[in-house]
């Protein structure tokens, strides 16, 4: 995973609440089994006609809005399916954030594993941003050290799990972490009540 | 000593150190063909080796057909999906109910039939409804695909702790009315994300009223109110479901474990950070009229007004949910026609639930204009479903008699809803395009489904005759 620092650049506004994983990529694109290709089909169903014509004017295709590495959403953003697809198809797109009041639990923790860093601010601050982002060149400045979101008329302030931030900013890989307390797992294990399950093959 | 909450004894027996977040052993990790080919290729690229094989259980459920198996699997996709978790599973000694084990079904509802699943543990699965297995007093939620990496390689997982909720329901459901409805209501209060960063249990008299399949369905929506787990205090009637079953403890383990499992249940002084209470005494059959499962109004009710709402959001919700379902506020719930009928999914497709829709639909006749299905949980649900009866009494009144899997739950087999068509769905989730792009989800309990296939409408099922 890339590590997150410090994020520049413009935003798509969503200005919706409780965007569901099932709309921020439909089941039918889970049939892959790789990891990456996914950014084509973000919000495959509101971004394209039944013919799979992209419609011109839903945002993430508007021409103005290409390179806008910043998703500005409603609350509850990434609700339902724990899919890693949903948080695989944003940040394929180009997002490297994604702005919204509060999220699904799952999905935060799929986005902090992926490198798409999740910002949260109260919902007042996130609407001046949907407003601020109706102009498709105004940009964000996100600032993962010093927890800041900087845009035209907006100077914020956002809590993020210490955990998840320490863990953007380095980029290291979280189970080469967990393997280091192999002496702890292997005592754990010692202790398992003996009725617990096994699965014989 | 300070006292604890269900949720908390299992969480600090499972804890490896003193971390934050925590690190959690997994008892049982179960998998299936959509989440976990990237998370095997993971471990492969790292040269990692699945590290508890033997305490990993694999299924096909989300993608397989429901009919016509012995063509195998016809979506090209599909079945390369399938094919890397079966190589996946052979290499790493995984066991696997394949699509032709009698034991196949839908991973939520295999786990629990075998006994695998049991108070007391951990249990982790790449998809959202793993809140299922906490009926038992279990702490299982969802993950995603980078986290089933994480347990494959070092059977743990890295948690935040989270937050307590108790959901306290008093009184009796009312004939007619189904965990389904019960589940439904809880959801509608509490709204989709009432139970976000929580963990919730449920408890009260009419929780404990509940048979283990209804509880099984009132934790597997926990999900849809936000939470990511649910757990229910196991008592006699889960001892009672477990006992016997193939994975349960037998002898001289069944008694350190019944032994064990007495102390899974919330102390009396025990806080949680939050309480929800609710009487099931005036709960009524459900249905959802939107594209959430908290959209829900009762069977007598009316299609609302998106002005109803004082929230901003919601209101603007309420507009693109109707436009979506192409519903006009003030139409009565039974007046809304239907198309299709799904009776299937992880919350709704166990042996009560076929029961309770065969009983509504006896010696009557699918609508003419409605095309209904019955996709059992399990192959073990719909054998013994058979050994009853039941498929006779579906398919004698119209309904197609499947194999067990996901199927229109969520539509990625053949199964697909077709655009612009409505579905009565004991499923549990109403998405825009969730049952097919375009189609429109209702959800419902089993007998209300049941009554709706026959009326081809909704009706309310406690005036069925």
């Amino acid at each position: 995973m890339k590590p997150v620092e410090r994020i520049v650049g413009t935003m798509a506004p969503l200005p919706r609440a409780d965007v569901d994983t099932d709309q921020i990529i439909p089941q039918q694109f889970l049939k892959r089994i790789e990891r990456t290709g996914y950014g084509q089909f973000l919000f495959h169903s509101w971004a394209h006609d039944h013919e799979g014509t992209p419609l011109p004017e839903f945002i993430i295709n508007r021409p103005e809005r290409q390179g806008a590495s910043v998703l500005v959403a409603g609350r509850n953003f990434g609700c339902g399916s724990s899919r890693e697809h949903a948080v695989w198809a944003i940040h394929d797109r180009g997002f490297e954030a994604v702005i919204a009041p509060s999220f699904a639990d799952i999905f935060r923790n799929n986005a902090v594993n992926v490198g798409l860093l999740p910002v949260e601010l109260p919902e007042p601050i996130v609407n001046e941003l949907l407003t601020v982002a109706e102009d498709p060149t105004a940009e964000v400045a996100i600032d993962l050290v010093g927890q800041t979101v900087v845009a035209p008329g907006v100077d914020a302030v956002f809590t993020i799990d210490p955990d998840a931030r320490r863990r953007l900013l380095s980029g290291l890989d979280p189970i080469a972490a967990t393997l280091e307390l192999e002496d702890q797992i292997l005592a754990h294990e010692q202790t398992r009540h003996d009725w617990m399950p096994v699965i014989s093959s | 000593m300070r006292t604890r909450t269900l949720f908390d004894k299992i969480w600090d027996s499972h804890q490896i150190a003193e971390t934050d977040p925590a690190l959690l052993y997994v008892d049982l990790h179960l998998v299936h063909e959509v989440t976990s080919a990237q998370a095997f290729s993971g471990l492969e690229l790292a040269n990692r080796q699945v590290r508890r094989p033997d305490l990993t259980m694999a299924t096909v459920d989300h993608g397989v057909p429901t009919t016509g198996r012995s063509l195998g699997i016809r979506d090209p996709l599909s079945k390369r999906q399938v094919d890397a978790l079966r190589s996946n599973c052979e290499r790493h000694g995984i066991q696997l109910y394949d699509i032709d084990d009698p034991r196949q079904g839908i991973v939520h509802v295999v786990s629990p039939e075998q006994g695998m699943t049991q108070p007391g543990m951990v249990i982790v699965c790449g998809d959202s409804h793993t809140s299922t297995h906490g009926a038992f007093g279990a702490l299982a939620f969802g993950i995603g695909t980078s986290e089933v990496e994480h347990v494959l390689a070092t059977q743990t997982i890295s948690q935040k702790k989270p937050k307590t909720m108790a959901v306290e329901v008093g009184g009796h459901l009312p004939n007619g009315v189904t965990a389904k409805d019960l589940i439904l209501g809880i959801i509608s209060r509490i709204g989709v994300s009432g139970g976000q960063g929580h963990v919730i249990e449920y408890r009260g008299e009419a929780i404990r009223d509940l048979s283990m399949e209804e509880r099984m369905t009132i934790c597997n929506m926990s999900i849809e109110g936000g939470a990511r787990a649910g757990m229910i205090a196991p008592d006699e009637t889960t001892f009672a479901y477990l006992e016997g079953r193939p994975m349960a403890p037998k002898g001289a383990a069944w008694d350190r474990a019944m032994a064990d499992w007495a102390e899974l249940r919330s102390d009396l002084e025990a806080t949680f950070d939050s309480i929800y209470s609710l009487s099931a005494n005036e709960l009524e059959p459900h249905v959802t009229w939107g594209v959430n499962p908290a959209q829900t109004t009762s069977i007598t009710g009316t299609v609302p007004e998106p002005d109803a709402y004082s929230d901003l959001a919601q209101r603007e919700a309420a507009v693109r949910a109707l436009a979506y379902m192409a519903l006009t506020p003030g139409t009565p719930i039974v007046d809304i026609p239907i198309d299709h009928v799904f009776l299937g999914s992880c919350t709704n497709a166990r042996l009560e639930d076929l029961r309770a829709a065969a009983v509504v639909i006896a010696g009557k006749k699918v609508n003419h204009r409605v095309s209904a299905i019955v996709v059992p949980g399990s192959m073990q649900v719909k054998q013994h479903a058979e050994t009853e009866g039941l498929d006779k009494i579906f398919t004698d009144a119209g309904f197609e008699w499947r194999d067990a899997g996901c199927s229109s739950c969520l539509a990625m087999n053949p199964d697909v809803i077709p655009a612009g068509a409505r579905c009565a769905s004991t499923s549990n989730r109403n998405y825009e395009g969730r049952q097919g792009r375009d189609a429109r989800t209702h959800l419902v309990s089993p007998a209300m489904a049941a009554a709706a296939a026959i009326a081809g409408h909704f009706v309310d099922v406690r005036e069925w005759s």
